[in-house]
């Protein structure tokens, strides 16, 4: 059974179709043993991070998600309350993945994020038990699928929230099998995860390359929408569930 | 880099799809459901459904419908067309819409834009305007550009990103309709000064004409309506042409 945590934060519907159209039975639950039950939790989200942390706690979930040992895939803000913080309230979340989420700088000229120091020096942060994986993955050449059409366009616009369809690189997880690097995934969101030992796919909005999915043991996350990524979406979903 | 967007615009009437020809009234042009699942499958970004009913009855009909637009389209959707509050809004969400196109209740009530954007997030909020140049000033305008306001273009779109829209969604009245091409100076104007998203809405008559409001234009996204829906120009070619012209498309 496939445990749809309905905790008031969104897009409930939109993910039930997505399965509903995979042929996928699901369960719409906020029961914490129901969701201890199932043999694959998503934790879907949408909207303001500090009220749907607020509304995980309120009905008492946040022991059984960090419990769970079956997959478990956060969408959008569920992936952002699996990080360990967000700039958004600002709010703790569960710590699962080892990264912050921030906010997005509207234009960007300056921000440099996602500089090489700026991820040694966060990844200087992880714990050692989890920093097993190396950090090459964040230090190699920016992901640039696109950029070779540098167009009409001479400065990097970057519009908040990042809104629409975007093209994710650097997969690496069976959540992204048979889905070629460059593929675009829709996205609508103005807090991202920061690059980390967990990050499976990235993605790029004006010069911030953040985690456009993230992966720690079982626990997955997309910080796109895969029930709205249309053939795309629809093949990560069924990743997802094959696992 | 975000992709630039094309959305093909359904008005919708009793759960079909029609568009207004030369004033000779609506003429059908098909089933809602089926044919948004065709312009998702031929790579059409997004969509916009607008209710133009008018009545009671047809508003009903109309959350039904995006129920089921919701259930077979996986790619998202905007609906407008008659929202005056948070409650109108809050039922169409539910059935499972994407986002709220609102343009004649902000501009009777902003305050429904702040409400709105409070309560599901400014990524939720459309902010339709439909405007019209008078003597080099463009007015805002209600009721298919029938009757004018006492609001400017860029003045109440920058307010309305003030007040949490997510997008605006401009259509110029003067180039509605005559397919000779978009108001690429006004886009260009207004995303030179917003920091959201702003869709062209309004004069697309060829390939070309997309190509430049994405471009001169600097518009995020196309929508356009009758040359989609005639099949004057599939989906699948204007991409292509798209890509040709260096405009990052999906």
């Amino acid at each position: 059974m496939i445990a749809l945590i309905d905790y008031d934060a969104g897009n409930i519907r939109s993910v039930g179709n997505a399965l509903a159209r995979l042929g996928a039975e699901y369960e719409l639950t906020a029961d914490p043993a129901r969701i201890a039950a199932a043999d694959k939790v998503i934790l879907p989200g949408v909207g303001n991070a500090a009220k749907a942390m607020e509304s995980l706690q309120e009905r008492g979930l946040c022991e059984v998600i960090r419990n769970l040992r079956v997959p478990a895939l956060g969408i959008c803000v569920g992936l952002q309350l699996l990080c360990r913080s967000s700039e958004e309230g600002p709010t703790e979340g569960l710590g699962i993945f080892d990264t912050r989420v921030r906010r997005f700088l509207f234009g960007m000229a300056g921000d440099n994020s996602c500089s090489a120091k700026n991820i040694a020096d966060a990844t200087q942060e992880l714990s050692p038990a989890k920093n097993t994986k190396t950090i090459t993955k964040a230090s190699q050449e920016p992901f640039t699928a696109n950029n070779s059409k540098a167009n009409w366009s001479a400065g990097v616009e970057a519009k908040v929230p990042h809104m629409g369809w975007n093209s994710i690189g650097n997969l690496e997880s069976k959540l992204f099998k048979e889905i070629p690097g460059g593929s675009f995934v829709y996205f609508v969101h103005s807090y991202y995860p920061e690059l980390c030992p967990d990050t499976i796919a990235t993605c790029r909005h004006g010069e911030t390359l953040f985690s456009a999915a993230l992966r720690w043991e079982n626990f997955y996350g997309t910080q796109f929408h895969p029930e709205k990524s249309g053939s795309v979406g629809a093949a990560i979903l069924k990743n997802f569930l094959a696992l | 880099m975000v992709a630039k967007r094309i959305i093909p615009c359904l008005d919708v009437k009793d759960g079909q799809v029609v568009k207004g020809i030369n004033f000779e009234g609506l003429r059908e042009v098909g089933d809602a459901v089926r044919m948004g699942a065709q312009y998702a499958r031929d790579g059409a970004d997004e969509l916009v459904y607008l209710d133009i009913s008018a009545s009671k009855e047809g508003r009903r009909t109309f959350a039904a419908l995006v129920e089921r637009i919701a259930r077979e389209i996986d790619i998202p959707f905007t609906v407008g067309g008659g929202i005056g509050s948070v409650e109108d809004a809050a039922r169409l969400l539910d059935a499972g819409a994407d986002k709220v196109s609102v343009n004649s209740a902000a501009l009777a009530n902003p305050a429904l834009i702040e409400q709105l954007a409070g309560k599901y997030g400014s990524q939720f909020v459309v902010v339709a305007i439909d405007a019209k140049c008078v003597e080099g000033q463009w007015i805002c305008t209600t009721h298919g550009g029938s009757r004018f306001t006492d609001r400017e273009l860029y003045s109440w779109a920058a307010e309305a990103q003030e007040r949490g829209a997510g997008e605006i969604l401009f259509t110029s009245m003067d180039h509605d309709g005559t397919k000779a091409g978009y108001a690429c100076e006004v886009y260009a104007r207004l995303c030179g000064m917003l920091s959201i998203p702003v869709i062209a809405s309004g004069g697309a008559g060829s390939v070309q004409d997309i190509v430049d409001v994405l471009t001169a234009g600097r518009a995020d996204a196309a929508l356009a309506a009758s040359i989609f829906h005639y099949g004057e120009i599939p989906i699948p070619v204007l991409k292509q042409a798209l890509r040709a012209a260096n405009v990052n498309v999906r």
